[in-house]
């Protein structure tokens, strides 16, 4: 019962988020749409990445690489096939595909440790990512790549008008954001869930808890080129800073800011951070300190996000309830107190 | 391939060397942050870069502000930097660290990246990204002819000093009576709080210390090294990988992890220079397949 109580009301969360999505092309003087589309692969970006870090417990500092490499593929493969060559749906395929493969080196390789070295090895591995796209002639290295085409979406809808691109974006970012759901909402997704809160336990169980680790990473990688390529195609450029550093940093903020594990904290985050970008873009080089500000803020103050604080909020005032009620049944009452999908937030908050 | 001359094998194993030092010197200073504070100082790059900077400024900029008579010299700045930088990492423990110690790892490593992240872009702010140079002491400026190669003075004034650094501070964790209570504190702080220690103060000082080694580093490396706000995050990246090649659990491992990838690097660039930047990786990776928990690995 719980299950099906919860599936509807997070599908009609998103069904009154997409009234306004949907009308956003309407009214470009309000909303720039090119603006949204970006704030929307950011979003699905973190999404994936909050399938890792959020719901599985390991915190990857490396998935600019797939967001990247999967950018690069796409974008290649438009370029390679002009606008009129290959429909769009087919290079993101391949862009999913490579972010995929790279996700299964970069996984399995740093399943092999937890925690701190976890985060150390993908940060490491990126790095390498990093430097293959600087060495490698077809990404173009320091140039970029620029004026991907956009192509024709099942080779009818003209993609290089903007609307068309819009609802494309936004129909690949609801498929991506629902996979994702499904996934956490799986039994899967209960034991990835069992291995972020207690990994012993769940290799007691009898689970193979790396293969499970390494899929989830498999999965957030794939979601993570998905956004990747989508980005390639709605800004029409991959530049080296899609594979670096700072866009692992990024999506790692948003998700946090949001809310790690929570459904719609990276969503949250994501658009908060794009349009903190967007704001501070003229002023260059203090945008560094004030993502690193809010990293600080963030962790020492509002560990939950946004998201995890409010659902916190709402749990804690359940309960008050529920004891002010004094009835029986009132310890029961708040375990069921997640109504907008998710309570079990706060991945990393357990105390050691 | 194999017509390479023994004279720039040397100077490029003389170049890893070097790397390796600081190499050494840096996961050294994560090794005891982590022992006691159970928190890997993603702040350590910046630490390192902020002393480097220090330097510089002192030599350069102080008598710009305040009048020629007022300069900072390399040798002050050996000893004031790393001093400085401890100082402001003591504060940064005492308000912000201080608070995490009860939660997982993680949050102290998103807060130490936030803090790193903050001081990259104030180093930014002022200086840029296009770095500064800066000039051996004189004492050490020129070198020693020896037969088979040149051995530029700096150079080897860096490779001695960082392998006492590395020795002595061994010795005083692994010999001393302090380095006895330290490493008890890593090993159960509550029952060496119970005879007496003040262990609280001993944590803040231990991230002092451990940072102090980065600000050594950075001081170190100012001659030697493109000074520039990312020169620290650079290195730390490649830091990261050797530990997690020699794990985090003993400062010797450290000390032999990071002067052995250093010469390696160094090697790589003689034979293959394309993979010289990968190298360290590439071992790492390996390191994982053979044997997941590092080399001196006992994971925690």
């Amino acid at each position: 019962m719980g299950r099906i109580a919860r599936v509807p009301m997070a599908i009609r969360i998103l069904a009154i988020l997409l009234v306004p999505a949907l009308l956003v092309p309407l009214f470009p003087q309000v909303v720039y749409p090119v603006f949204v589309m970006k704030v929307l692969c950011f979003a699905l970006f973190a999404v994936a990445f909050n399938l890792l870090t959020g719901y599985t417990g390991l915190v990857s500092f490396g998935h600019a690489a797939f967001f990247g490499w999967a950018g690069y593929t796409t974008g290649q493969m438009m370029l390679l096939f002009g606008p009129s060559g290959l429909p769009p749906e087919l290079a993101i395929l391949f862009g999913v595909a490579m972010a995929a493969a790279v996700g299964y080196v970069i996984g399995g390789l740093a399943i092999r440790r937890t925690g701190i070295y976890f985060a150390m090895i993908t940060l490491a591995l990126s790095q390498v990512a990093y430097f293959m796209a600087v060495q490698v002639r077809w990404t173009r290295g320091e140039d970029g790549m620029q004026g991907i085409p956009r192509g024709k979406f099942l080779g009818l809808v003209d993609l290089s008008v903007d609307n068309h691109m819009y609802y494309f974006t936004l129909a690949v970012f609801v498929l991506g954001f629902l996979f994702v759901y499904r996934v956490i909402h799986s039994p899967f997704g209960q034991i990835l869930k069992a291995i972020r809160d207690n990994s012993p336990r769940a290799v007691s169980l009898g689970y193979d808890t790396d293969r499970c680790k390494l899929l989830a990473f498999v999965l957030s990688a794939a979601v993570a080129g998905l956004a990747g390529s989508l980005k390639a195609l709605v800004l029409q450029l991959v530049a080296l800073n899609d594979v670096s550093l700072p866009t692992s940093t990024e999506v790692l903020l948003m998700t946090l800011l949001g809310g790690l594990g929570t459904v719609w904290g990276p969503i949250l985050g994501a658009t908060l951070v794009v349009s903190l970008q967007n704001y501070l873009a003229t002023l260059g080089d203090v945008v560094t300190i004030v993502i690193g500000l809010i990293f600080v803020l963030c962790v020492s103050f509002f560990r939950r996000g946004f998201v995890g604080e409010w659902l916190a909020l709402l749990q804690w005032s359940k309960a008050r309830g529920a004891a002010a009620a004094v009835t029986v049944g009132a310890a029961s009452g708040q375990r069921k107190g997640g109504d907008a999908g998710d309570v079990d937030s706060a991945p990393v908050g357990r105390t050691t | 391939m194999f017509d390479i001359s023994y004279q720039s094998l040397l100077a490029q194993l003389l170049v890893g060397l070097i790397n390796g030092c600081f190499y050494a010197i840096l996961s050294m200073g994560l090794a005891i942050i982590f022992g006691l504070l159970n928190i890997v100082n993603f702040t350590h790059g910046a630490q390192f870069m902020m002393a480097a900077f220090l330097a510089w400024i002192g030599f350069t900029q102080l008598p710009q502000w305040l009048g020629e008579s007022v300069q900072i010299n390399f040798w002050v700045a050996l000893l004031l930097a790393p001093v400085i930088v401890g100082g402001v990492g003591i504060v940064i423990e005492r308000t912000l660290l201080k608070r995490l110690y009860h939660l997982d790892h993680l949050y102290g490593l998103l807060l130490t990246f936030g803090i790193a992240l903050m001081m990259e872009g104030g180093f930014r702010y002022f200086y840029g990204i296009s770095g500064v140079g800066y000039e051996p002491p004189e004492l050490l400026q020129g070198g020693f002819d020896l037969d088979f190669m040149y051995l530029p003075g700096y150079r080897a004034f860096v490779v001695v000093a960082s392998l006492s650094i590395c020795l002595l501070t061994w010795y005083l964790f692994e010999r001393t009576r302090l380095g006895a209570m330290l490493r008890a504190g890593t090993e159960n702080p509550r029952l060496l709080q119970a005879f007496g220690v003040n262990v609280p103060v001993m944590i803040t000082l231990t991230y002092g210390f451990g940072v102090a080694l980065a600000g050594v580093a950075g001081v170190l490396a100012a001659p030697v090294m493109q000074i520039n706000p990312l020169m620290g995050s650079n290195l730390l990246n490649i830091v990261f990988a050797v530990v997690v090649i020699g794990g985090l659990g003993s400062i010797m491992g450290a000390i032999v992890t990071g002067l052995a990838l250093g010469l390696l690097e160094g090697l790589t660039k003689v034979f293959y220079p394309e993979a010289s930047t990968v190298v360290v990786f590439v071992v790492m990776a390996v390191v994982l397949l053979v044997r997941p928990a590092g080399l001196f690995g006992k994971e925690k």
